[in-house]
């Protein structure tokens, strides 16, 4: 018997990874791209902020971002009142937070796969009289596909996965903010152990489905993300 | 008239050479750069080609100016007519051949000539390989006809055979000649290959750090002056030619292109590209005046 709050939750859990996972392939082809390509100084400084939330934990991240969006802080207020937008405790908040925390999940294999293209593919195609952004859609992206895909189903099922920002962004609304990892915490701590374990075991098995689904159609896969 | 006035300071092994080139070529002719490595010639390709600013200077290809520092001209890649043939092929790996030349085409409506230049490089049918599936040899020639689409007004050719076997570099040799000769193109191949440059240049312009050494003809350049005194030697012919009653046969032996005088009987089972065995049966009497 599969209960509605499971069913509003888990459909909460996939669109906000899906909601991010899309955002972050459209700033990750550009900014993987730029990464790969620029002999700029301050790359090594992007880069480390780029890769910040991989070693930070979840909880600064998310205290940060909950204080720099509050309502009672300048910028918070500034959204608040001209773009009537508040991301405390609420989805775009966690859509928001979500970007942020899997950024690297979806920079870095897009970066990689860039740099691993033969130079001479961008200056052959431009000395055929190819714009920049045509080099890019036509020579490059298709070539990096491999890259894309790994990006994509990492920073999804990242996002599924994500649990201390969301907690700290996001808090515990049921249909707004409540994901499926935050209700596992809930079910626990309302000793509610079978409820738990139903969460706990969908999200087992669809990240096991996810990775397994990624292992076998890419043999390149996350050879520097996970070494 | 194309004029090249090139100045540019290359960071190689030894510390930074500066790359000061002040000369000119003709329409239609095929240019060798010849010269070690380091010796700047593929920088020389890259500016020409726009993929590489130099510090100052003069490119003028057919009476159109690419770039003039004086007066702050600079054109992109995109603006110059070049064929860029590169030594890796840069092959486009998501496309099929024809589909490598399609992307050239600046006008898509244009397709017929697509098919003309896969007929004269014999590569219709493998039109709808992927890259991946062809060997070097034809996926340089993919590289060069992906070139010729772009009706260059330059012809630039980094090395293009070098990653060959012997047989398949001397076959492609004479398809390139073919070809050059077939749309009359100004060329400048880059080789250190001394047996290459007999065969394929008109003028050779010979680099040795940054700077041109000797320039001419290849006879003029490698001809007679380094005839090597060793017994006995193999090497290959790169040149029959005839002079007046007699044949010159140029064997390049090591490094060194040596010339040998034979009958017009000796050279019947000779030809250009041959291995041959290179030695003197006895010594010449000398007669010197006591």
């Amino acid at each position: 018997m599969i209960e509605e709050s499971f069913v509003q939750t888990m459909s909460l859990t996939f669109k906000l990874a899906g909601v991010t996972t899309l955002f972050l392939l459209m700033i990750g082809i550009p900014l993987g791209y730029y990464l790969a390509a620029t002999k700029n100084r301050l790359k090594p400084v992007l880069e480390a902020i780029v890769s910040m939330p991989l070693v930070l934990p979840p909880s600064v991240l998310g205290f940060y971002m909950l204080v720099f969006f509050s309502p009672k802080n300048a910028f918070g207020q500034w959204l608040d009142e001209t773009l009537d937008l508040r991301l405390v405790f609420s989805f775009e908040g966690l859509v928001v937070a979500s970007i942020i925390f899997s950024l690297p999940f979806m920079v870095h294999p897009i970066q990689s796969g860039f740099s691993a293209l033969p130079k001479d593919l961008t200056e052959a195609a431009y000395t055929l009289g190819k714009s920049k952004i045509n080099v890019l859609f036509r020579a490059l992206l298709p070539n990096i596909r491999p890259s894309l895909l790994t990006g994509i189903v990492i920073s999804f099922a990242h996002t599924v996965g994500e649990f201390g920002v969301v907690l700290m962004m996001g808090g515990n609304i049921s249909g707004e903010t409540r994901v499926a990892s935050i209700a596992i915490y809930d079910e626990v701590e309302s000793l509610n152990y079978s409820a738990a374990n139903q969460y706990a075991l969908t999200l087992f098995l669809i990240s096991f489905a996810i990775l397994l689904f990624v292992y076998a159609i890419n043999k390149h896969f996350l050879k520097a993300e996970l070494s | 008239m194309n004029e090249l006035i090139l100045s540019k300071d290359l960071r190689g092994a030894n510390g930074v050479i500066p790359l000061e080139i002040n000369t000119t070529f003709k329409r239609g002719e095929l240019t060798v750069l010849f010269g070690k490595s380091g010796a700047g010639k593929s920088t020389i390709l890259r500016m020409i080609a726009g993929l590489l600013e130099p510090t100052g200077g003069k490119i003028v290809i057919e009476d159109e100016i690419w770039y003039d520092s004086s007066k702050k001209i600079n054109l992109p890649p995109q603006k110059r007519k070049v064929g860029f043939v590169f030594q890796e092929y840069a092959l486009f790996p998501n496309m099929t051949v024809r589909q490598n030349l399609l992307y050239a085409l600046d006008d898509k409506k244009k397709t017929f000539k697509v098919d003309e230049i896969l007929k004269i490089t014999e590569l219709t049918k493998l039109e709808n390989e992927k890259p991946d599936a062809l060997s070097g040899g034809q996926k340089q020639r993919v590289a060069l006809a992906r070139a010729l689409v772009r009706e260059p007004k330059i012809l630039l050719l980094d090395e293009p055979l070098s990653a060959l076997d012997f047989a398949m570099r001397a076959k492609l040799q004479d398809e390139l000649l073919k070809i050059q000769r077939h749309f009359n193109l100004t060329t400048i191949l880059v080789s250190h290959d001394i047996g290459e440059v007999y065969k394929l240049a008109q003028f050779v312009l010979e680099l040795a750090d940054g700077k041109i050494l000797r320039q001419g003809t290849p006879s003029e350049i490698f001809g007679g002056s380094k005839i090597s005194g060793k017994f006995k030697f193999s090497g290959e012919i790169v040149d029959i030619a005839q002079s007046d009653i007699v044949f010159i046969v140029s064997i390049l032996v090591g490094q060194d292109v040596v010339k040998v005088v034979s009958t017009k009987e000796e050279i019947r089972d000779l030809k250009i590209g041959q291995k041959v065995t290179l030695s003197s049966k006895a010594f010449n009497p000398i007669i010197t005046p006591i």
